[in-house]
């Protein structure tokens, strides 16, 4: 009969069928300076992504071009099925619906509250009354590990770590597919760098998240991470752990086989 | 003082461990604390050091140093350099492993070919590219700002469309820090510069005799253009500035990105409240500033001229009419729209860094007061026309 052999899926199955994010071909450039030539990237939904690579080979430029802030100079770029490109106002709020994004220092807006934050994705994207959407808040809190008294606290008042769990907390606000960060552990201690890694993967387990993360943090690329996209030469590679291990690629090489990345591998063997 | 803190000396012949001697060679012996607060003393030694002409071989003996750091390090291997250069074989010898590192180190570092100076251009030359870059600068600035302006008003209609949408809050938050707060320090300079005017009025018509026309004098002045200038460029200063700084602070902190990746404009968010805001308050703060301009003069009129306020009412009702407050205060929205505009746009421009917060705050007012000042002899020019 016809060639689809793959039977109807249950909802709570993965339907991976495409992947959430899809590059095609992405052409960065700042003036003369060309930061990404013909890059292309899959991720698959369900997978924690760690994203790596020197300063200025532009890791937080593809961040903030799969989020839609940019505009690449060529390619293409889909999300969750939907070329970024050609969306209406009412599309691509209804796709930034679905994603959730934790800024490298948090970006909680300084004029509200820790609650108000999070509450205000939910105020903007839904109809909820107002008693629910602070019930989802409180979870939300909770959840990101904050203290309880952490609500009505202006994010001035919040320390660092403190500051980056509110933010992931609003990051989760609207239960996105997709979790986008920006270095979640830069600035963190080691201790708090840690429990924030484990929260992430905690949470991504128990959510069922697609994560996406740009980090120079070997600890939780090695410790959270399913696969790790090496940003090198204008072009990304991807691959495990051990397929980068193997890469005779001097950067890549250097990289993993630091001191640095050989203590975070022990650390964990 | 400290005999010999830091020394270097030299002697023919050579008393090293392998004994070597002849004529050619030649000994050097450096000791004591080469660092950066002897490095006036170091130089004196190294400038007494005399080398006979045949010296060929020097061995140089650092086994005496007791501190180094990278100037004495500097100032040793440019000796070391200089003798070699002059043709003598240069041997360093007996340096401690420390000090052997840092001065592999800075020989390594004075291999580098690092500039430290930019290279330097003909002064005429660059100062006549900088014209050019600026004018190129600034016209692009000006499309850009225009640009801005009609995505605002795009977003204004969109606005009107679902009314909803509109920050009510935000939008009279910014109409108290932007009207309300302002009165104390508006209506004391409108009242100051009222007093002024007729003051120097008054001294120029006395002359004539036509005392009372200082009433008309300070009518027209204040009410078409001082009153609304006034305000204008006190809000440019004001607010303008705090608009570029309160956005340009969110930029820096990323917080315009998060509002972009949650799916919310932050045009809508941030910039048509304050447009709106302004654009109430501006021309109620002018009114409030004609008022206090006039009542300055009035007073000063009385204690110069003995003009009671009735009279002073009596004559500034037949100096000026409803067209007279009108001239001055139909300039009023445009003025807001034009320093909200600036503002807002200046604070969007801010790019990663505190500093260009500070930078870009200075130019909204700048920007913001000349181009309240040219519109307003557009609007001089219009009058005219039309006879107004």
């Amino acid at each position: 009969m016809s060639e689809t052999v793959a039977p109807d899926l249950p909802t709570t199955a993965q339907p991976v069928i495409r992947p959430v994010i899809r590059v095609r071909d992405l052409v960065t450039r700042f003036g003369t300076q060309t930061v990404h030539d013909g890059l292309d990237l899959d991720v698959q939904a369900g997978e924690v992504l760690g994203v790596v690579g020197g300063s200025g080979s532009g890791k937080s430029v593809l961040l903030k071009e799969i989020l839609g802030l940019i505009k690449p100079a060529a390619g293409r770029i889909e999300l969750l099925g939907h070329d970024t490109a050609d969306l209406s106002r009412d599309e691509r709020a209804a796709l930034q619906a679905r994603t959730g994004v934790l800024f490298q220092n948090g970006a909680l807006f300084s004029s509200m509250t820790v609650a108000e934050n999070i509450m205000l994705p939910l105020k903007e994207h839904t109809d909820l009354p107002l008693s629910l959407i602070g019930e989802v808040a409180r979870v939300k809190i909770a959840i990101a590990g904050l203290p309880p008294d952490a609500g009505a606290k202006q994010p001035s008042q919040l320390s660092g770590g403190m500051v980056k769990r509110a933010a992931l907390a609003r990051a989760l606000a609207l239960d996105p597919a997709i979790l986008f960060l920006d270095e979640p552990t830069a600035g963190l201690d080691p201790i708090g760098a840690g429990a924030f890694d484990t929260l992430i993967r905690d949470l991504q387990r128990s959510l069922g998240l697609t994560v996406f993360m740009v980090t120079h943090d070997l600890d939780s690329l090695v410790t959270i991470c399913d696969r790790i996209a090496v940003l090198v030469d204008k072009k990304i590679r991807v691959g495990t752990l051990e397929q980068h291990l193997a890469d005779p690629h001097p950067w890549i090489h250097d990289y993993f086989h630091g001191p640095r990345g050989r203590a975070a591998r022990h650390a964990t063997d | 003082m400290v005999a010999e803190r830091v020394w270097i000396k030299s002697r023919q012949g050579d008393a090293g461990s392998d004994g070597a001697t002849g004529e050619g060679a030649w000994r050097l012996d450096a000791g004591g604390r080469w660092t950066l607060d002897a490095a006036d003393a170091a130089t004196a030694a190294l400038d007494a050091i005399q080398l006979a002409k045949s010296a060929s071989a020097v061995r140089f003996g650092l086994a005496g140093l007791e501190a180094l750091d990278t100037v004495g390090a500097c100032l040793l291997m440019g000796l070391a350099d200089r003798l070699t250069a002059e043709g003598r074989k240069v041997t360093v010898l007996d340096a401690r492993p420390e000090h052997a590192a840092l001065i592999d180190a800075v020989r390594g570092a004075g291999k580098a070919a690092v500039k430290i100076v930019a290279p330097s251009h003909h002064p005429i030359i660059d100062m006549i590219a900088g014209i050019g870059e600026d004018s190129i600068a600034a016209g692009k600035e000006a499309l850009d700002l225009i640009g801005f302006l009609g995505l605002v008003t795009i977003t204004f209609a969109r606005l009107l469309l679902h009314p909803s949408r509109l920050r009510v809050t935000s939008v009279f938050y910014h109409i108290q820090q932007t009207g309300l707060n302002a009165l104390p320090i508006l209506g004391l300079l409108s009242f100051l510069i009222g007093v002024v005017l007729a003051f120097q009025g008054a001294d120029q018509l006395k002359r004539f005799g036509a005392e009372l026309y200082v009433v008309n004098l300070l009518g027209v002045s204040v009410l078409r253009e001082i009153g609304i200038l006034m305000t204008a460029i006190i809000v440019a200063g004001r607010s303008g500035s705090a608009f570029t700084a309160q956005i340009g602070t969110m930029k820096v902190n990323q917080e315009v990105d998060a509002i972009g990746t949650m799916g919310l404009d932050p045009i809508e968010l941030l910039v048509v409240p304050r447009a709106i805001a302004l654009m109430v308050s501006l021309p109620l703060l002018a009114f409030y500033a004609d008022i206090m301009g006039l009542f300055g003069g009035a007073v000063m009129s009385y204690a110069t001229l003995n003009i009671t306020f009735g009279q002073f009412i009596l004559q500034l009702h037949t100096a000026v009419g409803i067209g007279t407050v009108m001239a001055g205060l139909i300039k009023a929205p445009v003025f807001a729209l034009v320093i909200a505009m600036v503002g807002c746009y200046e604070g969007l421009k801010v790019s990663g860094s505190a500093e260009s917060v500070g930078t870009l705050t200075t130019k909204s007012v700048v920007e913001g007061i000349f181009l309240v000042i040219v519109i307003d002899a557009l609007f001089s020019v219009l009058f005219s026309v039309l006879g107004v």
